[in-house]
């Protein structure tokens, strides 16, 4: 079970106590009208599904109830760095190195 | 190849069975071939297979990162059903069923296919309605579903714990008389045997690094671990990492891969005759023909890579296992491993052409590819050789996301099966 630190909370708490919501940055198409067939596809179904380090969306739903974004290690499962929601996506490339990976 | 039978058998006896010979070659891989498929589990060996036996092209290469049948193929809970609602479905999966038949006499290998029933318990109001609905669609389909009351289940599987006392009680359930368990190495092994036989080559431990692509855009090979190899058409059949293999020939997929995890126990007598799953509670249990109880659990939330699971997810099963089957409470389990499975959000496969030329990829099997094995691997075989997707998967596209003729298997069931 993955241990993950809320960042509203302040707290380290059980994966069972989240909910993970995937792929974080995907933002959706802000003009339906003009948005494509593929754009939408691109919005509700494409997935980078990486293998490495990548960001994706957490939700504290036993705890304070929001989201956050957090960047992970699929290959390891561990979290690199936690941030809010709203907050600019980080450089995965520089945190990857930082960790050494 | 050496045809297996009680004569062989019996002469091998005489030598202590140390001369039984090599069951597929080791060669190393040619410049060129007609096909190379990517992947050497069961659906990838079961398409080489097929393309070799009814297509006749059989300059086929099969390329493996580790040893064959190594990844989900060996860490499935081996169980074969077709009771799924969608007519596409059914269709695919009943393709399948019907292969099973005939699997072992057919590649003169036995696969274990068992048709020991597979029966899927209700526990609520709304379980009974969804099971219900099941059953008709899949007798409309022609596909073999029946229902039973708590009583005919536990007749059917005697230790199946009926009382209404308990946390989920069971209150029917829907039998698939014709579903069942294989010999899930059997299968791999099987294939690989046939399609050897057949002039495939099988080429182990040796990883799919790039997918080349000439200036129009078409496929023009591989390049591995052991070099370049060219090819005029690339299949790719590689489960929980096609997100990875596909990048690498710049298709984006619809796919999220995550863990899924299976345990056994101790082996002990035969006591279970069937296999028993529980949507609801997300669980499945057989017994293996080494005794071993084969429970499965459900999937991680997250995307990993990992092939191990959150421990919270095999020890909700197990709670559940043991408030159905209350004497297999002091049971020891002897492992638990995860596999890595490749979802999509339908819950069904994609095996379809892609928008590259010469390319073409059967992935999206979640965590229920298994039970399609031999069917998978015909229809692919089948899109592969002629270009065009057989009947049966025709509607199992990539483009199903853009144009919306979704196979919504996760809204007819809740979960992912």
């Amino acid at each position: 079970m993955l241990l993950i630190y809320c960042p509203y909370c302040e707290i380290e708490r059980a994966e069972t106590e989240f909910r993970c919501g995937g792929e974080a940055h995907i933002a959706r198409p802000s003009d339906p009208e003009k948005t494509t067939d593929d754009d939408w596809v691109e919005f509700l179904y494409m997935r980078s599904n990486t293998k490495g380090i990548a960001a994706e969306r957490w939700r504290h739903i036993h705890g304070c109830g929001r989201f956050f974004n957090a960047v992970r290690d699929t290959v390891s499962d561990e979290f690199l760095k936690i941030y809010k929601t709203g907050e600019a996506k980080p450089d995965l490339e520089a945190l990857a190195r930082e960790a050494g990976k | 190849m050496k045809r297996y039978s009680f004569l062989e058998l019996a002469k091998n006896a005489f030598s202590a069975h140390q001369n039984w010979g090599r069951q597929w070659r080791s060669p190393e891989p040619k410049a060129e071939y007609d096909v190379v498929i990517v992947g050497a589990g069961g659906h990838g060996l079961a398409t080489a297979y097929y393309l070799a036996r009814e297509h006749g092209i059989r300059n086929v290469a099969v390329i493996e990162k580790g040893w064959l049948g190594g990844g989900n193929t060996g860490r499935n809970t081996t169980i074969v059903r077709s009771n799924y609602l969608w007519e596409e479905s059914a269709a695919l999966y009943n393709h399948a069923i019907g292969l099973w038949q005939n699997l072992s006499q057919e590649l003169n290998y036995n696969v274990m296919y068992s048709a020991r029933g597979v029966m899927m318990l209700a526990h609520t109001i709304h379980d009974v309605q969804v099971a219900q609905r099941h059953i008709h669609a899949n007798r409309l389909a022609g596909v073999q579903n029946e229902w039973l009351s708590p009583e005919q289940a536990k007749d059917y599987c005697p230790p199946l714990n009926i009382s209404k006392n308990i946390r989920y009680p069971v209150l029917g359930a829907a039998l698939q008389r014709v579903g069942g368990t294989a010999r899930h190495d059997a299968v791999a092994w099987g294939y690989a045997r046939g399609a050897d036989a057949l002039g495939v080559d099988i080429i182990q431990n040796c990883a799919v690094t790039g997918i080349r692509r000439s200036q129009d855009g078409s496929v023009e090979g591989v390049e591995t671990a052991k070099g370049f190899i060219k090819a005029g058409k690339v299949g790719v059949v590689t489960a929980g990492h096609t997100s990875v293999v596909m990048e690498m020939a710049g298709v984006r997929l619809p796919l999220e891969s995550f863990p899924l995890q299976a345990l056994v126990s101790e082996p002990i007598k035969p006591a279970f005759p069937c296999v028993v799953m529980s949507n609801t509670i997300h669980a499945y249990i057989s017994q293996s023909d080494k005794g071993e109880l084969v429970i499965g659990a459900g999937t991680d939330q997250y995307v990993s890579y990992s092939q191990t699971g959150g421990i919270h997810i095999s020890n909700h099963t197990i709670d559940a296992i043991c408030e159905l089957f209350p004497h297999f409470r002091r049971m020891r389990m002897l492992r638990n491993w995860g596999g890595i499975v490749d979802t999509t959000p339908d819950r069904s496969p994609i095996l379809s052409k892609t928008p590259v030329p010469g390319l073409y990829v059967n992935c999206g099997w979640g965590t229920g590819g298994f039970k399609a094995t031999p069917g998978s691997g015909h229809v692919f075989a089948h899109t592969i050789a002629r270009d065009e997707p057989h009947p049966i998967n025709a509607p199992f596209t990539i483009d199903r996301f853009r144009t919306g003729r979704l196979i919504d298997e996760a809204a007819a069931a809740a979960v992912a099966h």
